[in-house]
């Protein structure tokens, strides 16, 4: 039934779809005859029903998991225990706090004066996910293009799974390896001043980010239809030329696909990060410097709150801004990939 | 496979035959392009093979049978990581009851029930993507925020007097939430495997007299069954491995006995990795220990990821030959 997703098929395909009268000859896939079936008994309605209703779970689920760390992280807008410690402005402003010359954006939540400054933790993720993605972008979609283009099929057979047993290591693990292994080969490599920093842990993170990227930039690849290469090759382009811009432009979609849900992974990974990160909240633009991101601080700092407290409701609203960043950009790759199909048409 | 190969053996000598393709720019630049991305192949591979190198160079010589069926003692600088492994199997278990029937019914409906451009459908759909891209974190969030401090406490308030016994981080309430984030992980992989049953097949059970329940069931169901594997696979995987989401829904540092009941909190191998290795008093007396937790996790995971892909392939052949 897959026939049409194989190269032979897709030829067969797109051949029959050049010749322009084709269509009228081509077999319609005609709908079967509706039956009158026997009247379903009274229980199987039921089961359906059920399963119906089970069907909405993840719908159910998405909602709920915005409306309840949403819930949380209301009482910011309106509770007076939470406003006279932080409000809305004083965690985006710059704040002037006793003892410092100039105004800034500071994170010590637990301190005489609690401060709340997001900037810290923002600019911490946002250096991480550039380490991060700088890595797994070309890795991911260069081991795509090569296994896509240039390894035999049956190379690719064997290597897709052994890059998705990469997409299988636990994050803990990796932030295990990062902690333990690579922070110190990075400290000899580089001599850097602290160990854990936004460097190791951005390169452990593509170690999670580069599977994503992979996958369905090789998927794009691969579906890119055999009648663009023929083109190109007959127009007496060389492989690399067919490659370079009729492959990969024929692919972007589903590579910027990849590329987007890689950064969602990026933004939200925790584990990685908290423990290969130092988290330390500080600005530095430099990646040698210990780091603090949002996930991070969520995960380290929520076991040592009181429930309800200034502090727990700032760490419900980072939840919650983790959330809606994350699903943008999810929305974006996801809407690439739809885009991608339609385009790339019926052949999958 | 055979086809696609003749076919890029065809191109080859396509390319060969047009002189004006052979310059030394272009035979150049085809070799570049092709070293360069052989390269990210190379080094994604080495990633891996150093990883499992490492791990296995440190854990294996710490590893064995008293590891696995002792529990932790003298400040988790000795004995083994028996608690953690039971508290896992359990929450696992219960992640997976809870889990894997909601999201085969999700992908039943999908495939076999619904028309693919209602609303509803595209709500389902959007909403399980999103889900799959949830971080685990918010998860945690999510878990602390709905199970325990809602359902929990409303049980409590309901059953127990307000007396604190559900709304607590417990066993529970750490599967529950696993089971919403394995939730996307069933749905795709079972629907995969909806998609790959012969519509032949329901035709043929539908021309019998069958109820499109009895087919769904008694037909469709069956075929898919090895596609349910795999996602249930996939899903024990992925919870056995995650730490974010039951760092404040359950998961203990250490615990004395083993779980006693679904309220009871449990130790896990996945959180006992993070624990030792941020919040340890000595690293290098818990390194030992920290590297053979290490590799059992590492290895159940490989092994479940593999047992996925075997299975997953001989689905995949099998409907192939049916086609």
């Amino acid at each position: 039934m897959h026939a049409v997703t194989t190269p032979e098929g897709a030829i067969t395909i797109a051949r029959q779809k050049r010749r322009s009268n084709a269509r009228l000859t081509m077999p319609q896939t005609t709908k079967p005859p509706r039956l009158t079936l026997a009247r379903a008994p009274f229980w199987h309605r039921a089961a359906e029903w059920l399963l119906h209703a089970l069907a909405v779970s993840a719908v159910v689920a998405i909602v709920l998991i915005l409306v309840f760390i949403a819930k949380e992280a209301a009482p910011i807008l309106y509770a007076k225990v939470v406003r006279d410690e932080v409000t809305l402005g004083k965690m985006w402003v710059p704040q002037l706090w006793p003892g410092y010359d100039e105004s800034s954006s500071v994170w010590q939540p637990v301190s005489d004066i609690p401060k709340f400054g997001l900037w810290p933790l923002i600019l911490g993720t946002i250096k991480v996910t550039i380490v991060s993605m700088a890595v797994s972008v070309p890795l991911g979609v260069g081991a795509a293009v090569y296994v896509s283009q240039y390894a035999r099929p049956r190379t690719g057979e064997i290597v897709k799974p052994i890059v998705e047993l990469l997409a299988g290591i636990p994050s803990v693990v990796l932030g295990f390896f990062a902690l333990m292994v690579m922070a110190s080969w990075f400290q000899d490599l580089f001599h850097l001043e602290s160990r854990l920093n936004a460097l190791v842990s951005g390169v452990a993170l593509s170690f999670a980010v580069i599977p994503v990227i992979f996958t369905l930039s090789e998927e794009a690849l691969r579906a890119v239809p055999r009648s663009y290469v023929e083109a190109s090759i007959a127009l007496g382009a060389a492989r690399w030329q067919t490659i370079a811009r009729v492959i990969l432009p024929a692919a972007s979609p589903g590579i910027a696909a990849g590329v987007a849900l890689g950064l969602g992974r990026a933004v939200g990974e925790t584990m990685i990060v908290l423990m290969a990160s130092g988290n330390a909240a500080i600005v530095s633009a430099s990646f040698a410097d210990s780091a603090r991101t949002i996930s991070a601080t969520i995960a380290a700092e929520l076991a040592e709150v009181v429930f309800g407290g200034a502090h727990y409701t700032v760490l419900f609203f980072l939840g919650t801004l983790l959330f809606l960043v994350t699903f943008g950009i999810n929305s974006v790759g996801d809407w690439a990939i739809r885009r991608m199909k339609r385009r790339l048409g019926s052949a999958t | 496979m055979s086809a696609d190969g003749t076919v890029a053996t065809a191109e080859r000598a396509a390319a060969a035959n047009l002189a004006t393709v052979r310059t030394r720019r272009n035979f150049f630049a085809d070799g570049a392009l092709a070293i360069a991305s052989g390269a990210a192949l190379a080094i994604v591979l080495a990633i891996l093979t150093v990883i499992l190198f490492d791990t296995i160079r440190h854990g294996l010589p710490h590893l064995s049978l008293s590891f696995l069926t002792e529990a932790p003692r003298e400040g988790m600088t000795q004995g083994g990581i028996f608690p953690a492994i039971i508290g896992m199997v359990e929450m696992v278990i219960l992640m997976t009851l809870a889990g894997v029937p909601i999201g085969v019914a999700t992908a039943i409906y999908l495939h076999e029930y619904a028309s693919p451009v209602s609303p509803l459908t595209r709500a389902i759909r959007i909403a399980v993507a999103n889900l799959a891209g949830v971080p685990s974190i918010v998860f945690g969030l999510f878990g602390l925020g709905f199970f325990v401090q809602f359902l929990g406490a409303g049980i409590d308030k309901a059953f127990f007097h307000g007396e604190k016994v559900y709304g607590q981080p417990a066993l529970i309430w750490a599967a529950a939430t696993m089971a919403v984030l394995t939730l996307p992980v069933v749905i795709v992989a079972t629907e995969e495997a909806l998609r790959a049953v012969p519509r032949e097949l329901r035709e043929a059970s539908l021309a019998l007299g069958a109820t499109k329940f009895q087919t769904i069931f008694n037909v469709v169901v069956p075929q898919a069954s090895a596609g349910i594997l795999t996602g249930t696979i996939l899903a024990v995987s992925r919870g056995a491995g995650e730490v974010a989401p039951i760092l404040f829904t359950g998961a203990a540092y250490f615990l004395p006995l083993l779980p006693k009941g679904l309220s009871s909190q449990f130790m896990s191998p996945s959180y006992h990795v993070y624990v030792l290795s941020t919040q340890s008093p000595d690293v290098d007396a818990t390194k030992p220990i920290l590297y053979a937790t290490v590799l059992v996790l590492l290895g159940l995971t490989f092994t479940l990821n593999i047992a996925a892909v075997v299975v997953r392939a001989r689905m995949r052949r099998r409907a192939g030959v049916a086609a």
